[in-house]
């Protein structure tokens, strides 16, 4: 997934399973029907999770722009100052 | 970024709670309904009344018992349970209550019964005070819900006599 996509497949999870929430209890509530109020629901979190969790590709729209290979090899990466490097520095001050 | 693993764990999370939410609702609604109950016990038959060896008066009795407790079920309603007692004052206890009789309704279609039955458990008194006495007969029961709180009342019927004698 890219950034996106992440943002909107927890906005999906969050909205569905409130959607599925509110249906199966006023639909439960309504018929008398505790257990249909319980089917409804987790077959509501089980579409949820098949939409909101596995890669899919709509999530990968807007795909992150990696550095390419070849560019990264002319910009070589910064010394890390190691800790007697740094002692050394401050003596000499 | 979020992992699969990550995604998951948030869905069953988020799902969980939300079903708490629902439960408490559910227990919530059963407030909104009002159990309009009627009973009826009546005392067919003194079998037998005796001492025991240990000094304590012993009653067997026929009861009938009929109870129309429809309008106590609600959706969130797993069972009722429906117990008979009978309640009296000695010199020594205030007040003592004696189970005599007890049964499950396991759903609506069942809540409209009469039984005619001995006591299913026995009436003993601590001590040897029954001769002659006055007693109630209370029907209690439970609302035992599917989820959430339990609900609890009973009715009191007044006016039952134990004879004089043993017989």
């Amino acid at each position: 997934m890219d950034w996106q996509g992440q943002k909107h497949s927890e906005f999906l999870m969050q909205i569905l399973l409130v959607v599925f929430a509110v249906v199966a209890f006023a639909v439960g509530y309504a018929i008398e029907s505790f257990q249909m109020m319980i089917l409804i629901y987790a077959s509501g979190v089980l579409l949820t999770a098949l939409i909101t969790v596995p890669n899919w590709p709509f999530f990968n729209r807007h795909p992150l722009k990696w550095l390419d290979p070849s560019e990264a090899d002319r910009h070589p990466k910064p010394q890390a100052t190691t800790a007697a490097s740094k002692k050394k520095a401050s003596k000499q001050k | 970024m979020h992992s699969f693993g990550y995604r998951a764990n948030a869905v069953v999370t988020f799902a969980v709670t939300i079903l708490a939410v629902m439960c408490s609702l559910a227990s919530l609604s059963d407030n909104f309904n009002v159990p309009t109950p009627t009973a009826d016990v009546k005392v067919l038959n003194i079998n037998w009344f005796q001492k025991q060896p240990n000094g304590n008066d012993e009653v067997s009795l026929t009861l009938n018992a009929s109870a129309d407790l429809s309008s106590m079920f609600t959706w969130n309603t797993k069972q009722v349970f429906v117990f008979v007692a009978a309640e009296y004052e000695t010199p020594q206890n205030a007040l003592n209550q004696v189970s005599l009789w007890d049964g499950i309704i396991p759903s609506k279609e069942h809540a409209k019964f009469w039984i005619h039955t001995t006591n299913k458990y026995r009436f003993i008194d601590q001590g040897s005070n029954l001769r002659g006495k006055d007693f109630n007969l209370t029907l209690h029961w439970h609302v035992m819900p599917k989820t959430g709180k339990m609900f609890a009342d009973k009715i009191v019927m007044t006016g039952y006599h134990l004879p004089e004698e043993y017989r």
